[in-house]
Protein backbone atom coordinates (compact mmCIF):
# COMPACT_ATOMS: atom_id res chain seq x y z
CA UNK A 1 0.00 0.00 0.00
CA UNK A 2 1.13 3.53 -0.60
CA UNK A 3 1.67 5.97 1.77
CA UNK A 4 1.86 9.55 1.72
CA UNK A 5 4.76 11.42 3.90
CA UNK A 6 4.06 15.05 4.64
CA UNK A 7 6.05 17.78 6.31
CA UNK A 8 5.26 16.24 9.78
CA UNK A 9 7.34 13.17 9.17
CA UNK A 10 10.64 14.73 7.98
CA UNK A 11 10.65 16.75 10.48
CA UNK A 12 9.86 13.72 12.94
CA UNK A 13 12.87 11.95 10.88
CA UNK A 14 14.85 15.30 11.66
CA UNK A 15 13.94 15.12 15.47
CA UNK A 16 15.10 11.65 16.16
CA UNK A 17 18.26 12.18 14.07
CA UNK A 18 19.19 15.19 16.06
CA UNK A 19 17.44 15.84 18.87
CA UNK A 20 16.25 19.05 18.94
CA UNK A 21 12.80 20.23 20.19
CA UNK A 22 10.00 18.35 17.19
CA UNK A 23 8.91 22.30 16.93
CA UNK A 24 12.46 23.19 16.31
CA UNK A 25 12.82 20.58 13.81
CA UNK A 26 9.60 21.51 12.14
CA UNK A 27 10.80 25.23 11.64
CA UNK A 28 13.81 23.42 9.70
CA UNK A 29 12.23 21.72 7.79
CA UNK A 30 10.51 24.52 6.75
CA UNK A 31 13.66 27.22 6.71
CA UNK A 32 14.83 24.15 3.90
CA UNK A 33 11.69 24.47 1.87
CA UNK A 34 11.49 28.10 2.06
CA UNK A 35 15.28 29.07 0.74
CA UNK A 36 15.00 26.39 -1.90
CA UNK A 37 11.98 28.04 -3.01
CA UNK A 38 13.35 31.56 -2.54
CA UNK A 39 16.04 31.02 -5.02
CA UNK A 40 13.68 28.73 -7.71
CA UNK A 41 11.37 31.85 -7.70
CA UNK A 42 14.29 34.02 -8.15
CA UNK A 43 14.91 31.87 -11.04
CA UNK A 44 18.17 30.56 -10.00
CA UNK A 45 18.36 26.21 -10.32
CA UNK A 46 18.67 24.32 -7.07
CA UNK A 47 21.22 21.43 -7.51
CA UNK A 48 21.10 19.11 -4.79
CA UNK A 49 24.01 16.95 -5.13
CA UNK A 50 23.08 12.96 -4.86
CA UNK A 51 19.35 14.20 -4.63
CA UNK A 52 18.78 15.91 -7.98
CA UNK A 53 17.99 18.89 -9.97
CA UNK A 54 14.93 21.31 -9.93
CA UNK A 55 15.51 24.04 -12.82
CA UNK A 56 13.31 26.60 -13.85
CA UNK A 57 13.08 26.74 -17.83
CA UNK A 58 11.09 29.86 -19.70
CA UNK A 59 7.92 28.04 -22.06
CA UNK A 60 6.95 30.32 -25.35
CA UNK A 61 3.55 31.31 -25.49
CA UNK A 62 1.37 29.02 -28.22
CA UNK A 63 -2.20 28.17 -29.02
CA UNK A 64 -3.97 25.68 -26.57
CA UNK A 65 -7.28 24.48 -27.55
CA UNK A 66 -9.63 23.41 -24.66
CA UNK A 67 -9.78 19.58 -25.10
CA UNK A 68 -13.80 19.62 -23.72
CA UNK A 69 -14.59 22.32 -26.25
CA UNK A 70 -12.23 22.14 -28.98
CA UNK A 71 -11.82 25.67 -28.49
CA UNK A 72 -8.69 27.67 -29.00
CA UNK A 73 -7.32 29.61 -26.21
CA UNK A 74 -3.91 31.68 -25.87
CA UNK A 75 -1.36 30.27 -23.27
CA UNK A 76 0.76 32.67 -22.30
CA UNK A 77 4.84 32.35 -21.88
CA UNK A 78 5.04 31.17 -18.38
CA UNK A 79 7.76 29.93 -16.06
CA UNK A 80 8.04 26.23 -15.09
CA UNK A 81 9.86 23.87 -12.85
CA UNK A 82 11.39 20.72 -14.14
CA UNK A 83 13.15 18.06 -11.56
CA UNK A 84 16.18 16.01 -12.87
CA UNK A 85 16.33 13.52 -10.14
CA UNK A 86 20.33 11.89 -9.81
CA UNK A 87 21.54 8.89 -10.65
CA UNK A 88 21.57 7.77 -7.00
CA UNK A 89 18.15 8.42 -6.76
CA UNK A 90 17.07 6.75 -9.65
CA UNK A 91 18.91 3.73 -8.85
CA UNK A 92 17.53 3.55 -4.81
CA UNK A 93 13.68 4.15 -6.49
CA UNK A 94 14.46 1.42 -9.70
CA UNK A 95 16.02 -1.25 -7.04
CA UNK A 96 13.45 -0.74 -4.31
CA UNK A 97 10.28 -0.86 -6.65
CA UNK A 98 11.75 -3.89 -8.10
CA UNK A 99 9.61 -7.89 -8.52
CA UNK B 1 22.27 27.86 -5.31
CA UNK B 2 24.19 24.04 -4.47
CA UNK B 3 23.72 21.76 -1.19
CA UNK B 4 26.32 23.46 0.71
CA UNK B 5 24.97 26.96 0.05
CA UNK B 6 21.42 25.67 1.14
CA UNK B 7 23.36 24.31 4.78
CA UNK B 8 25.27 27.62 4.83
CA UNK B 9 21.57 29.84 4.59
CA UNK B 10 20.57 27.57 7.32
CA UNK B 11 23.63 27.73 9.62
CA UNK B 12 23.37 31.62 9.92
CA UNK B 13 19.91 31.43 10.36
CA UNK B 14 20.26 29.07 13.39
CA UNK B 15 23.70 30.75 15.16
CA UNK B 16 23.29 28.41 17.90
CA UNK B 17 23.38 25.10 15.92
CA UNK B 18 26.65 23.16 14.87
CA UNK B 19 27.53 23.31 11.55
CA UNK B 20 27.52 19.87 11.05
CA UNK B 21 24.34 19.66 13.21
CA UNK B 22 22.57 21.59 10.25
CA UNK B 23 24.20 19.33 7.61
CA UNK B 24 23.28 16.42 9.58
CA UNK B 25 19.51 18.40 9.33
CA UNK B 26 20.09 19.31 5.88
CA UNK B 27 20.85 15.25 4.18
CA UNK B 28 18.44 13.76 6.78
CA UNK B 29 15.43 15.92 4.63
CA UNK B 30 16.82 14.66 1.30
CA UNK B 31 17.65 11.40 2.53
CA UNK B 32 14.20 10.61 3.71
CA UNK B 33 12.58 12.10 0.45
CA UNK B 34 14.83 9.29 -1.06
CA UNK B 35 14.08 6.30 1.23
CA UNK B 36 10.12 6.98 1.20
CA UNK B 37 10.34 6.50 -3.10
CA UNK B 38 12.70 3.64 -2.66
CA UNK B 39 9.96 2.15 -0.57
CA UNK B 40 7.07 3.31 -3.08
CA UNK B 41 5.85 6.09 -1.00
CA UNK B 42 4.92 9.65 -1.79
CA UNK B 43 6.13 12.53 -0.86
CA UNK B 44 3.62 15.36 -0.59
CA UNK B 45 4.73 19.08 0.49
CA UNK B 46 2.33 21.49 0.54
CA UNK B 47 3.12 25.01 -1.65
CA UNK B 48 6.69 23.06 -2.59
CA UNK B 49 5.38 19.76 -4.67
CA UNK B 50 5.54 16.67 -4.69
CA UNK B 51 7.58 13.49 -4.89
CA UNK B 52 6.21 10.04 -6.38
CA UNK B 53 7.06 7.02 -7.95
CA UNK B 54 6.07 6.49 -11.67
CA UNK B 55 5.71 2.83 -13.24
CA UNK B 56 7.19 2.33 -16.86
CA UNK B 57 5.89 -0.55 -18.29
CA UNK B 58 8.61 -3.66 -19.95
CA UNK B 59 9.33 -2.42 -23.95
CA UNK B 60 11.14 -3.45 -26.34
CA UNK B 61 13.70 -0.82 -27.07
CA UNK B 62 16.33 -0.89 -29.76
CA UNK B 63 19.97 0.02 -29.87
CA UNK B 64 20.21 3.38 -31.45
CA UNK B 65 23.08 2.52 -33.12
CA UNK B 66 23.11 -0.96 -34.40
CA UNK B 67 19.33 -0.94 -34.48
CA UNK B 68 18.99 -3.98 -32.63
CA UNK B 69 16.02 -5.07 -30.42
CA UNK B 70 16.53 -5.15 -26.70
CA UNK B 71 13.89 -6.10 -24.53
CA UNK B 72 13.64 -3.39 -21.69
CA UNK B 73 12.27 -4.56 -18.17
CA UNK B 74 9.24 -2.54 -16.43
CA UNK B 75 11.25 -0.46 -13.80
CA UNK B 76 10.28 2.69 -11.69
CA UNK B 77 11.00 6.28 -11.77
CA UNK B 78 11.33 9.60 -9.78
CA UNK B 79 8.81 12.00 -10.65
CA UNK B 80 8.23 15.46 -9.03
CA UNK B 81 5.16 17.58 -9.52
CA UNK B 82 5.75 21.57 -8.79
CA UNK B 83 3.08 22.46 -6.00
CA UNK B 84 0.70 25.20 -6.74
CA UNK B 85 2.25 27.96 -4.29
CA UNK B 86 5.55 28.14 -6.02
CA UNK B 87 4.20 27.50 -9.29
CA UNK B 88 2.91 30.97 -8.64
CA UNK B 89 5.41 32.48 -7.12
CA UNK B 90 7.83 31.41 -10.40
CA UNK B 91 5.33 33.53 -12.61
CA UNK B 92 5.45 36.44 -10.30
CA UNK B 93 1.68 35.94 -8.67
CA UNK B 94 2.42 35.82 -4.98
Amino acid sequence: MTKTLTRMDLSEAVFREVGLSRNESAQLVESVLNHMSDALADGESVKISSFGTFSVRDKAARVGRNPKTGQEVPILPRRVLTFRPSHLMKDRVADGNKG
Amino acid sequence: MIRSELIQKIADENPHLYQRDVERIVNTIFDEVIEAMARGDRVELRGFGAFSVKKRDARIGRNPRTGESVQVEEKHVPFFKTGKLLRDRLNGKS
